[in-house]
């Protein structure tokens, strides 16, 4: 379990433009991100002593970023292979790193030209090695053909289905229109949700994230040094990384997974939780990975916001909604901000406990929850100011 | 087109030292998976040690019988070269009478028609001389 309960702050943040198309090296996104996070910060590049990132063979490394920043005494620069889970496991990662000693004050990034370049939507390598062999040809190749495979065994189990997922995507895209930083600003109706585009069933297009090419960046140092920085430090409460048993050699080898209605969140609440000291009825605001509209119902019932089962009910009649009791999701989400891997959350986490989130502030908010990850594996935090 | 050899243009599985009896029974017509001789537990995919007893597992053939557990209806093709004349198809996640899971495409059934725990039984598909591919059919009975 995770034992540094309010030991280690974020105290930067930093983003590139989230488009399509950036025209740059994902490596000049990282790099941009994380001087502006520095900066955010109040501290210099020569500060920093530690980065890590976490991508699919899509990004830059570590070390490369360092070094196009010009960090001459950098002693920690790992990346680590991961998925949508990776995106709190690298800022739990960093607070282990300057607990051990190996480094002061860590940067954390995800860059990728997820639109432009390698888009992980799309397809994947089309090689039939490993498991791969018994999905690719049959056609089992994309994500989004992944998660429908899930989200229809929900359906079976527990008659949840798109008038649900649909209260989430349009709740989304309704917070995305407070956002500047958004990519899908434009108004979705619950009608334009069913009109869209079915691609692979139960999923229609509005079920589907987006593809996005940008880069977002935290810096993370002690409880310590944060308080004689600039902004008001945002506290690493609690948090938590791993799944069930049979995770499989990859997202597709979920064959043998106990059930496809519930995630990695069912078992690493208890651990998560226990971390921060803290339940579900604590938290104010929450970012939950949304690659899928349906993700945000596992994650909500395995983390024990609600019942398994109970995910579709929950989230209708506005309880998720900016001035709902449980608001997600306050910047649109993977779903209608963009898509930098469930990193972007993040940054969305700690303005809002900063109090800076303009038009999208949630009153009062105190403690935050972000999640990444949406099959056997993922990762979690609590944050709180 | 009746040249099969010319025909399939999908991936190809690069059969491995685990996965090879699986895919020479498929062009025997065999549904070949694993069974663990300590704890008599059935598995796919398969592996070299049986996860747990970390014994060498024995390679069997399954009834061919299970019904769906989920399945997915693909009508947006990736790639597109490869599936646009497939599109819609069906991919399942089948549970075996021997209690384990695996996957396969779902032939001789409108995709409208498929049902929760239909009884399905497995279908030999071959996409080239070389390559068998597993499906299922609804049950005849």
């Amino acid at each position: 379990m995770f034992k540094l309960r309010d030991k280690y702050a974020i105290v930067g943040i930093g983003n590139t433009e989230y488009s399509k198309a950036s025209g740059r090296t994902v490596r000049s996104l990282a790099t941009e991100a994380s001087v502006k996070a520095i900066q955010d910060a109040g501290l210099a590049v020569a500060d920093i002593d530690g980065m890590v990132s976490f991508n699919f063979n899509d990004s830059a490394p570590a070390m490369g970023v360092a070094t196009e920043m010009g960090i001459e005494n950098i002693g920690y620069a790992v990346d680590y292979a991961a998925g949508g889970n990776g995106a709190n496991l690298i800022t739990l990662a960093a607070c282990a790193a300057i607990e051990a000693g190996l480094a002061e004050t860590v940067v954390c990034f995800r860059a990728m030209n997820g639109r432009s370049g390698f888009r992980l939507g799309g397809g994947r390598d089309m090689s039939a090695y490993g498991v791969t062999q018994f999905t690719a040809p049959l056609g089992w190749i994309t994500y989004p053909q992944a998660m429908a495979m899930w989200a229809r065994r929900h359906m079976i189990d527990y008659d949840t289905g798109p008038e649900h997922w649909a209260e989430i995507a349009t709740t989304f895209r309704e917070n995305a229109i407070r956002n500047p930083r958004a990519m899908q600003r434009t108004p979705m109706t619950k009608d334009d949700y069913f009109n869209s585009r079915a691609i692979v069933d139960p999923f229609r297009m509005y079920d589907i994230c987006l593809e996005s090419d940008g880069a977002c960046a935290v810096v993370i140092t002690s409880a310590e040094r944060a308080k004689d920085l600039p902004h008001k430090p945002v506290y690493i409460m609690g948090g938590a990384y791993g799944g069930g048993p049979s995770q499989g050699d990859d997202l597709f080898d979920a064959i043998r997974w106990p059930s496809h209605s519930h995630n990695c969140f069912k078992y690493i609440a208890d651990d998560l939780w226990a971390s921060a000291g803290v339940g579900p009825e604590d938290v104010d605001v929450a970012q939950i990975y949304d690659c899928f509209t349906y993700s945000v119902l596992m994650a909500l019932e395995g983390l024990g916001f609600c019942k398994e089962g109970e995910g579709g009910p929950f989230v209708m009649d506005g309880r998720i909604k900016k001035d709902g009791a449980l608001p997600l999701n306050t910047a649109g989400g993977l779903l209608s901000e963009a898509y930098i891997h469930g990193f972007n959350h993040v940054l969305e986490a700690v303005e809002q406990l900063r109090g800076d989130a303009g038009e999208r502030q949630i009153e009062g908010a105190e403690i935050c929850l972000t999640t990444a990850g949406a099959m056997t594996c993922g990762s979690a935090m609590i944050l709180r100011n | 087109m009746n040249d099969l050899a010319n025909s399939y243009a999908g991936p190809v599985p690069a059969p491995d030292p685990e996965t090879k009896p699986f895919w020479d029974g498929m062009q025997e017509g065999r549904l070949m998976i694993q069974r663990c001789p300590n704890t008599g537990t059935y598995q796919f995919p398969p592996t070299t040690f049986c996860p747990g007893s970390l014994t060498t597992p024995e390679w069997v053939e399954a009834s061919g019988r299970g019904k769906i557990f989920s399945w997915i209806v693909v009508r947006h093709p990736v790639p597109r070269d490869i599936f646009a004349d497939k599109v819609p198809y069906v991919v399942a996640l089948v549970e075996l009478e021997e209690g384990c899971r695996m996957t396969g495409n779902l032939i001789g059934c409108d995709p409208e028609d498929v049902k929760a725990d239909m009884a399905v039984e497995i279908a030999f598909n071959p996409v080239s001389p070389e390559l068998t591919l597993p499906a299922f059919r609804p049950s005849a009975g």
